[in-house]
């Protein structure tokens, strides 16, 4: 499996992606420009986490208009692997290729911490290696991740199982305190209706080692790595 | 003509004015006073400290930079160096509290990365007036806001820092920042012109009318006025910084630069006169060039003006487009404003005329240095001066307010707002005794404290400023890691009050013989005099950055109790001090002395054991004990460790159970090991002579806590967390 980070101004997980990807799991990948036009042959394209051309308009609004994204909208429509990550989930929601938006965290400050996810689908291709109703440990950092979208296109997404991640307590239990950032249906991370293209605002990245607090972000990763939907 | 008036206006005195006369062989011009007036000011020209932080010592055998650049720089091993440096940006976050403390974060980040080091910790020592206050809150609001605001979007992960609420500065709050960067050993970058011919170039945002006289303003008390600073405070872009950073770097890698300078406090003024006076060139600059946000501006106001995310680098002509072409791959400004001459002096032109033409020594190298008047501060000898201090009627109740006085509470609420994470280096979240950052690819890490105690300072300035860099160290013992250098930011208030000049003498002295003892070099650092509004001085708060190492990070102490039965020892000795405490001031609304005592041999031996002892791997947790003394350390090992842990502590007879509780003697570390691990630990104390007590084990879900089989404190620990935790998210619920 061959990933590619995008690289926009500002985006500043870009190597810890990378690291995770490379050196933790031993991943051929590479940095894309999103100036350039050329996806470097990779089979799944990673947005990563950060402020893509600073984010003072809408997050993610700019960064719909880099050249990349070209590219990056036909690899998806080709059913290549698209995976966004925070900042990047934000970026496919702008670029349509996830449905909903993003408004401020329910505080409306800033919020960084481990949260726990439950696994609502573990049938997608970037969830193969996880248990139905699974519970992960993984943080999060952001200010815009407070998922919003119509009661329609809820209503679809969950009947189309959609819905990968949703914020739980420790035992998996759909709380409002769970749901840190006022998220509607607790949704931390989404599939399109095709499966080959994911956004979370989870940082699987920073989960990927213990030395760090946990490796519960490896199942996200690892799953892509198996790279097929069971 | 230079009027009194003018030259009340740029902060100078009539003698300041004839030395400039004397040096320029003419009257200035008014631009060209601006100049001196910014460069010659306290924040630039350290005026009144330097004649006495010359004495720091600053030597040692992994210095590679010390003082007078921007960023001290330590060789670490392995081809690698840390450079790090603390900042103030006290007066502009009370005048404008989000861009005051991001443009003050900003500002430490350009000071790293214009070195070549890409930065990965920033860290903060914030003091606010009391939090029960909407006034103070909405700072503090506003300066935790500006930090994450900056420091998120840039990208570099706020990892730790202290947080001190006092009434002495509701008026006058403290911002300092704290960075840490690492760099390879041959990819260092330095402040110089070189050759003469080489272009100069201007990169980075354009120059707008925001933050002049940021300096000057830095350099003088606050009097009712002060709302009318507020456009004086400049406004941040991190999205630009970190665009700068990247290009920075990238033109740095490839070795296209000669020299470069950030552009911080006085701008172009700073970094043209700065990077020329330590080649020995002259430098000529055209302002017509210069990229401007608006129209119309002045040459006083170009060359003052602190705008930020801009920096000056020097490059050998045939680099220039190769420079050029980066900085536009990162869509910025990169444009030859320049060139370096011979000669040793500043010119600038502007619309074809000859507006400054200075000698750049006499900017940078000759503002005058103060010898201020001062007193010896006394020392307070005898605890409470008035009434003596009652003892409680009930401990439980006591322990849990100290729990949730803000200075001692969870700060959380703070820390959650700031991205701790990225770059994914953080090995200890924020809380732990230090900030633990792994380095990629190697065993060793590194570790950072900032500490400070400006009540003991007060009390007693000289063993204050030993007691900074004592605790910063003692935290990194804590975490397992060997001090290597310091850097310190010196808050204190007016320097031409002769007390004031007393307490900065003294503290100067107290970290003098604490960096000997523990022999690390101060690598820089920085002043801010002038803390007092209308007529009051802050209390002096010296704040020490100190950095570490850790040999191997899986031998890093992590703190919080892991395992019931675990055995709870004691290093050092508790005597019966309670002047000088947060108990003092919690409980009994007194802030009397005399500080707690310091003896640095002791504290040497109580770190070098606690080092030996985690080396081996015999420590499970461990914890400095500090405000709130003994009964607090214990209680946040429970906190942090596994959940609803508690403790059985039974003390000594003999001291008074309050300074025994709650007192904060120094050299004091409260450590937890597996059964089978104390005689050895035990037999390692005795050997080193240091103090240890087996005082208790980590067992039950109630922190009880005795002297002489009496029962003092008995809380659950889901109490005792629910004080502490709640203390200052309920403060912003409540009045929200």
């Amino acid at each position: 499996m061959r990933f590619g980070v995008v690289v926009f101004p500002g985006s500043n997980c870009d190597s810890d992606t990378l690291h995770a990807l490379r050196d933790v799991l031993n991943q051929d990948a590479v940095f894309l420009w999103h100036k350039d036009h050329d996806l470097k042959g990779v089979d799944c394209v990673v947005l990563p986490g950060g402020f893509a051309h600073g984010d003072y308009l809408r997050s993610g609004a700019i960064a719909k208009f880099s050249p990349l994204m070209r590219e990056v909208g036909e690899h998806a429509a080709r059913g290549g692997l698209v995976l966004g990550i925070c900042n990047g989930f934000q970026v496919l929601l702008e670029l349509g290729l996830l449905p909903g938006a993003m408004l401020r965290n329910k505080n409306l400050k800033f919020l960084c911490r481990f949260v726990t996810l439950r696994v609502e689908n573990e049938r997608t291709v970037f969830t193969n290696r996880a248990r139905k109703g699974q519970v992960l440990r993984i943080p999060i950092a952001h200010f815009d991740g407070n998922y919003y979208a119509p009661p329609k296109v809820l209503d679809d997404v969950e009947r189309n199982s959609q819905v990968v991640l949703r914020y739980a307590d420790e035992q998996g239990r759909l709380t409002e305190e769970a749901n840190v950032n006022g998220s509607m249906r607790s949704i931390a991370g989404l599939v399109n209706k095709a499966g080959n293209v994911m956004g979370l605002m989870p940082h699987p990245e920073r989960a990927a080692e213990a030395l760090l607090g946990g490796t519960d972000g490896r199942v996200i990763l690892e799953s892509v790595i198996r790279g097929r939907a069971s | 003509m230079i009027d009194d008036r003018i030259l009340k206006d740029h902060n100078l005195t009539r003698d300041e004015f004839k030395l400039i006369v004397k040096l320029v062989g003419r009257e200035p011009n008014l631009t060209e006073l601006g100049i001196f007036s910014v460069m010659w000011s306290e924040h630039c020209g350290y005026k009144s400290s330097r004649v006495h932080l010359k004495k720091l010592p600053t030597k040692g055998p992994a210095v590679i930079q010390g003082p007078g650049e921007n960023a001290g720089v330590l060789d670490i091993g392995d081809g690698l160096a840390v450079v790090f440096k603390i900042e103030s940006h006290n007066h502009p976050s009370f005048i404008e509290p989000y861009q005051g403390a991001a443009t003050g974060v900003g500002g430490i980040l350009r000071d790293i990365f214009t070195m070549g080091a890409r930065p990965i910790a920033v860290m903060d020592s914030l003091r606010f007036g009391p939090p029960d206050q909407p006034k103070n809150r909405s700072i503090m609001e506003g300066v935790v806001s500006g930090i994450a605001g900056y420091g998120n979007s840039f990208g570099v992960p706020t990892v730790g820092g202290e947080v001190y609420f006092d009434a002495g500065y509701a008026q006058n709050p403290l911002v300092n920042v704290f960075c840490l960067g690492l760099v390879q050993k041959d990819k260092i970058f330095y402040a110089k012109t070189d050759g003469v011919g080489n272009a100069v170039l201007y990169v980075g945002a354009k120059t707008g009318r925001d933050g002049i006289h940021g300096a000057t303003m830095a350099s003088a008390e606050f009097g009712k006025e002060t709302e009318h600073k507020r456009p004086n405070v400049q406004v941040g872009d991190p999205f630009k910084e970190k665009l700068l950073l990247e290009a920075c770097l990238e033109a740095m890698e490839r070795g296209l630069i000669v020299g470069i300078q950030d552009m911080g406090a006085a701008g172009l003024t700073c970094s043209t006169s700065e990077m020329a006076a330590k080649s020995g060139t002259g430098i000529e600059v055209d302002l017509d060039l210069v990229p401007q946000r608006e129209a119309g501006m002045t040459p006083y106001e170009i060359m003052l003006s602190e705008s930020q995310e801009r920096m000056l680098m020097v490059a050998r002509p045939e680099r220039v487009a190769d420079v050029q072409a980066i900085f536009a791959k990162w869509d910025l400004d990169a444009v030859v404003i320049g060139k370096v001459v011979e000669g040793g002096r500043l010119k600038v032109r502007f619309h074809g005329d000859e507006v400054i033409d200075l000698p750049v020594d006499a900017i940078v190298n000759l503002c005058p240095a103060y010898k201020r008047p001062s007193v010896k501060p006394k020392p307070a000898k005898a605890a409470g001066k008035g009434a003596p201090v009652s003892l409680p009627d009930n401990f439980s109740k006591a322990f849990l307010k100290l729990l949730a006085s803000p200075t001692i509470a969870d700060k959380e609420w703070i820390f959650r707002q700031y991205d701790h994470m990225v770059q994914t280096n953080t090995a200890f979240l924020p809380g732990a005794d230090a900030a633990v950052l792994r380095l990629k690819g190697s065993r060793r890490a590194l570790a950072a404290s900032l500490d400070g105690n400006s009540l003991h300072t007060r009390l007693d300035p000289k063993t204050g400023g030993a007691a900074a860099v004592a605790e910063a160290c003692r935290n990194l013992a804590c975490v397992g890691a060997r001090p290597i250098g310091v850097t310190n930011c010196l808050n204190f208030g007016n320097p031409e009050k002769p007390e004031v000049m007393g307490q900065f003498e003294a503290v100067i002295e107290g970290m003098i013989e604490a960096c000997k003892a523990f022999a690390i070099p101060v690598t820089g650092g920085n002043v801010s005099f002038y803390n007092d509004t209308e007529g009051t001085s802050i209390n002096p708060t010296p704040v020490l950055g100190v950095v570490g190492i850790i040999e191997d990070i899986d031998k890093a102490v992590r703190p919080g109790f892991k395992a019931a039965g675990d055995v709870v020892v004691l290093l050092g000795e508790t005597k019966d001090e309670i002047g000088g405490s947060e108990y003092l001031k919690a409980v009994h609304g007194r802030e009397d002395g005399p500080a707690p005592r310091l003896d640095l041999a002791v504290e040497k031996k109580v770190q070098e054991l606690c080092l030996e002892a985690a080396g081996l791997g015999l420590l499970q947790s461990a914890h400095d004990l500090s405000e709130g003394g003994l009964a607090v350390a214990l209680a946040e090992s429970c906190f942090h460790g596994r959940k609803g842990l508690g403790c059985v502590v039974d003390l000594e007879a003999g001291l008074r159970p309050d300074a025994l509780l709650f007192g904060e003697s120094q050299s004091r570390i409260v450590v937890s090991l597996r059964p089978t691990d104390l005689n050895r630990l035990l037999e390692l104390a005795r050997e080193r002579k240091v103090r240890a007590a087996a005082i208790g084990k980590v067992y039950g879900e109630s922190i009880v806590l005795s002297q002489a089989g009496k029962k003092l404190v008995d809380v659950t620990v889901r109490e005792a967390f629910k004080a502490w935790k709640n203390a200052i998210p309920d403060l912003f619920k409540i009045h929200a």
